[in-house]
């Protein structure tokens, strides 16, 4: 009896190594076989392989940079120009709509039933269509805004019209204020990682990226010129003032009214699991109801909140990836427009998979990070 | 006799408030509390029927229903032209699908429709029922939109389009990508480390990954990697992979269903002699499933919402042609109403799903108590 059992244990483990040893072939006959493939249909294209046509000039142009671009770029600095537009579009959209999806999320779990509805109306609205059809009908409705000279304004210092949103800004160049971005953030990394209470990291933050603004303003705002740029017609097109085309605008509207929705979801079901009875305590002890919400209720539901809403900024990252749709010339159309004019598909395509593996592992990096912070110290 | 006649005195007597006024009540509780709730109050619900008012004055009120020609939209006042729609539905519904076929489009949405609105019945909920219940279903709309197999002229995918494509889509994408993510699911369980980490791979690299990043590469560098006879038609080739994306979530939602299962249970089986897939089968699967299920709603409203995406790489799915109902000529001033016309039939689909997914969770937690 004890023998049929190690028997069969034997002819089990060996059963077990001959499927895993199968796998690992297939796997090797794909790669392979892939491989060759791709090796006769290139020559057969008269593609040869390699990364170097990153340095050959594009000849081509696109529709949104925060830096100075031109027709005669590399190609490697319009995949960076591209990579930084979508950093920049998914990390402003991330900031808005998290700062939306708390309001909405926060008034979705009031008392008040006018507010409950209203807020139930803006998630049940934008949460159930597509975010592509929101992106469409946003960027057509914005088109067919007036042009320049009858732009919808507001006391003249900012703009609409079917060139996009002209609005008053420092009046910094877009490397400056990129980097000045990426400084903040950075410090915002730096923050989190020292162990100091939430509400002194928030204070350092805000106080240190309001230094380096001020720092920037007086060094690079040239003698004479005002600090704030506020946008002018001159003629048919728009001077100073911090410009958006309509199609970030389109893409930034879209984006923050799904995303949001989202987040007001998942913050009102971290608000909806705090215990009752931390909050009857609090009552108890007479706290007034601004010192619970910010003291017991917030804290407590943002333990909840974090993982679902890191899942949701890693979901904003994914999703300017649309921007294609409407012309936006994030990290996805810069690629496939490359493809189309080089064919170099192979290289282009693990350009952009490498650039989103990156984005992903940093993204759950910082939620982790972030995660980490929430948790009860006792724990 | 006598008591009945008791019992209604007595209800006689302690009146229950009638509907009307229990819904007074609550409002006064949760709306009209303190002055400062009711100022809110009628601020916020002033707004609300302001917008409405706004709406039901553009699309019912000041709305041209049908009209012969462009012209009589274009008078001052007047609201939204559903004419558009009255000309152009059929283009949106069904794409370049021949116009004197466009009842077998109609029959074979119908079908995939019936198929979903079925599955969300108890009584379909087993393995035995639903996977017949979804191939009949899929075979159904595929004999009707493909025709030849049937004896009806016979219409190529290329023709395909509209509502008919998206759903489509759809439903293969879930068919196929349900038992990958299964497999996937099993794979990362698996005791052999080259099974499980060929899984883990697959799983966590297209989820990183934009899923049209995933439909691109199978749409423009699969035929690149694959010899010819491998390649087919490009459509399977993005639903292959729109499938796969379903599956490497959908199996980290049934590794959650997993986790819920107590070890015990794969242990009692093995002490009842029971074999590993026996058990696998028809003890765990079962509660996998039942645990798995609110989480696996929500995947399938988002595979619907995320159908649109293909337009992208080139298919006439239902934004497409909405694009296309009002692109050129005479009906261009009248995007609104085709993405209104539109977006209420994703909204209906996707709200509806998507509220039983709320009920049977809460079902669900009802249950469990």
């Amino acid at each position: 009896m004890a023998a049929a059992t190690a028997q069969s244990r034997k002819t089990a483990q060996v059963r077990r190594l001959l499927i895993q040893a199968v796998i690992v072939i297939a796997i090797m006959v794909i790669i392979w076989s892939t491989y060759t493939t791709a090796q006769t249909n290139l020559n057969a294209l008269g593609i040869t392989g390699g990364y170097a046509f990153l340095e050959r000039a594009t000849g081509w142009s696109y529709s949104f940079s925060l830096l100075p671009r031109s027709v005669d770029d590399t190609y490697l600095r319009t995949l960076t120009i591209g990579f930084i537009n979508t950093l920049f579009l998914g990390s402003l959209c991330i900031v808005l709509s998290t700062v939306l999806g708390f309001v909405i999320g926060s008034i979705r779990d009031t008392s008040n039933l006018a507010l409950q509805t209203i807020a139930s109306a803006y998630v049940q609205l934008f949460r159930n269509l597509p975010l592509i059809l929101q992106l469409v009908f946003w960027y057509a409705v914005f088109i067919h805004l007036p042009g320049p000279r009858q732009a919808h304004t507001l006391g003249d210092i900012a703009f609409f019209s079917n060139r996009g949103l002209m609005l008053p800004a420092l009046n910094l160049s877009g490397e400056i204020a990129l980097i000045l971005l990426l400084g903040s953030i950075l410090l915002g990394v730096i923050v989190l990682l020292v162990r100091i209470s939430v509400a002194r990291a928030l204070v350092i933050w805000a106080s240190g990226t309001a230094i380096a603004i001020a720092v920037c303003l007086l060094i690079f705002v040239p003698q004479g010129e005002s600090i704030v740029s506020v946008p002018a017609l001159k003629g048919l097109r728009f001077l100073g003032g911090m410009q958006m085309t309509i199609e970030l605008v389109a893409m930034i509207v879209a984006i923050v009214l799904y995303s949001s929705a989202y987040i007001a979801e998942v913050v009102r079901g971290g608000l909806a699991e705090v215990p009752k009875g931390l909050i009857e305590a609090g009552q108890a002890l007479g706290l007034s109801g601004r010192t619970i919400w910010s003291r017991i209720k917030l804290p407590m539901a943002l333990r909840s909140i974090v993982p679902p809403l890191g899942n949701q900024w890693i979901f904003v990252m994914k999703a300017t990836t649309i921007g294609v749709a409407i012309g936006f010339s994030d990290l996805f159309m810069i690629v496939s427009t490359s493809l189309t004019q080089t064919g170099q598909t192979l290289e282009l395509i693990a350009i952009l998979m490498g650039c989103f593996l990156l984005i992903n592992f940093a993204l759950a990096q910082l939620v982790d990070l972030i995660n980490r912070r929430m948790q009860l110290k006792a724990h | 006799m006598a008591v009945v006649s008791a019992s209604d005195t007595s209800t006689e007597m302690v009146k229950a408030p009638s509907r009307m006024s229990r819904f007074i009540r609550m409002l006064q509780r949760r709306a009209f509390a303190t002055p400062a709730d009711t100022a809110i109050s009628v601020m916020v619900f002033g707004l609300l029927l302001y917008i409405l008012w706004l709406a039901v004055d553009w699309a019912l009120v000041r709305a041209v229903w049908s009209a012969q020609a462009v012209d009589q939209c274009k008078v001052d006042g007047a609201g939204a032209c559903w004419s558009v729609i009255d000309a152009r539905h059929r283009l949106i519904l069904f794409g370049l699908y021949p116009f004197e076929e466009h009842w077998r489009s109609t029959a074979a949405c119908i079908s995939i429709i019936a198929t979903v609105v079925l599955s969300c019945v108890p009584a379909f909920w087993s393995a035995r029922r639903l996977i017949p219940l979804w191939i009949v279903g899929f075979a159904a709309y595929y004999l009707l939109m493909e025709g030849s197999l049937i004896g009806l002229p016979q219409v190529t995918t290329d023709q395909w389009g509209g509502l008919s494509l998206t759903l489509f889509l759809f439903s293969s994408v879930v068919l196929l990508g349900m038992p990958m993510g299964l497999g996937l699911a099993l794979m990362r369980r698996s005791k052999m480390p080259v099974v499980r980490l060929t899984a883990t791979l697959i799983i966590d690299f297209v989820r990183s990954l934009p899923l049209l990043t995933t439909l691109f590469t199978a749409a423009v560098i699969l035929p690149i990697l694959l010899p010819e006879w491998l390649q087919g038609d490009k459509i399977w080739r993005v639903i292959l992979a729109f499938a796969l994306f379903f599956a490497c979530y959908q199996a980290e939602v049934f590794r959650g269903g997993f986790q819920a299962i107590p070890k015990g249970q794969w242990e009692a089986g093995k002490a009842l002699g029971l074999s590993q897939w026996t058990v696998l089968f028809d003890i765990v699967l079962p509660q996998v499933f039942r645990h798995a299920l609110p989480a696996t709603i929500n995947m399938v409203v988002l595979t619907f919402k995320e159908t649109a995406i293909v337009i992208i790489i080139g298919f006439f799915e239902m934004l497409a042609s909405a694009g296309a109902a009002f692109g050129t000529g005479e009906w261009a001033p009248y995007y609104l109403e085709v993405y209104a016309f539109v977006g209420l039939i994703y909204w209906v689909f996707i709200f509806s799903l998507g509220q039983y997914g709320e009920y049977l969770k809460n079902r669900m937690k009802v249950d469990r108590r």
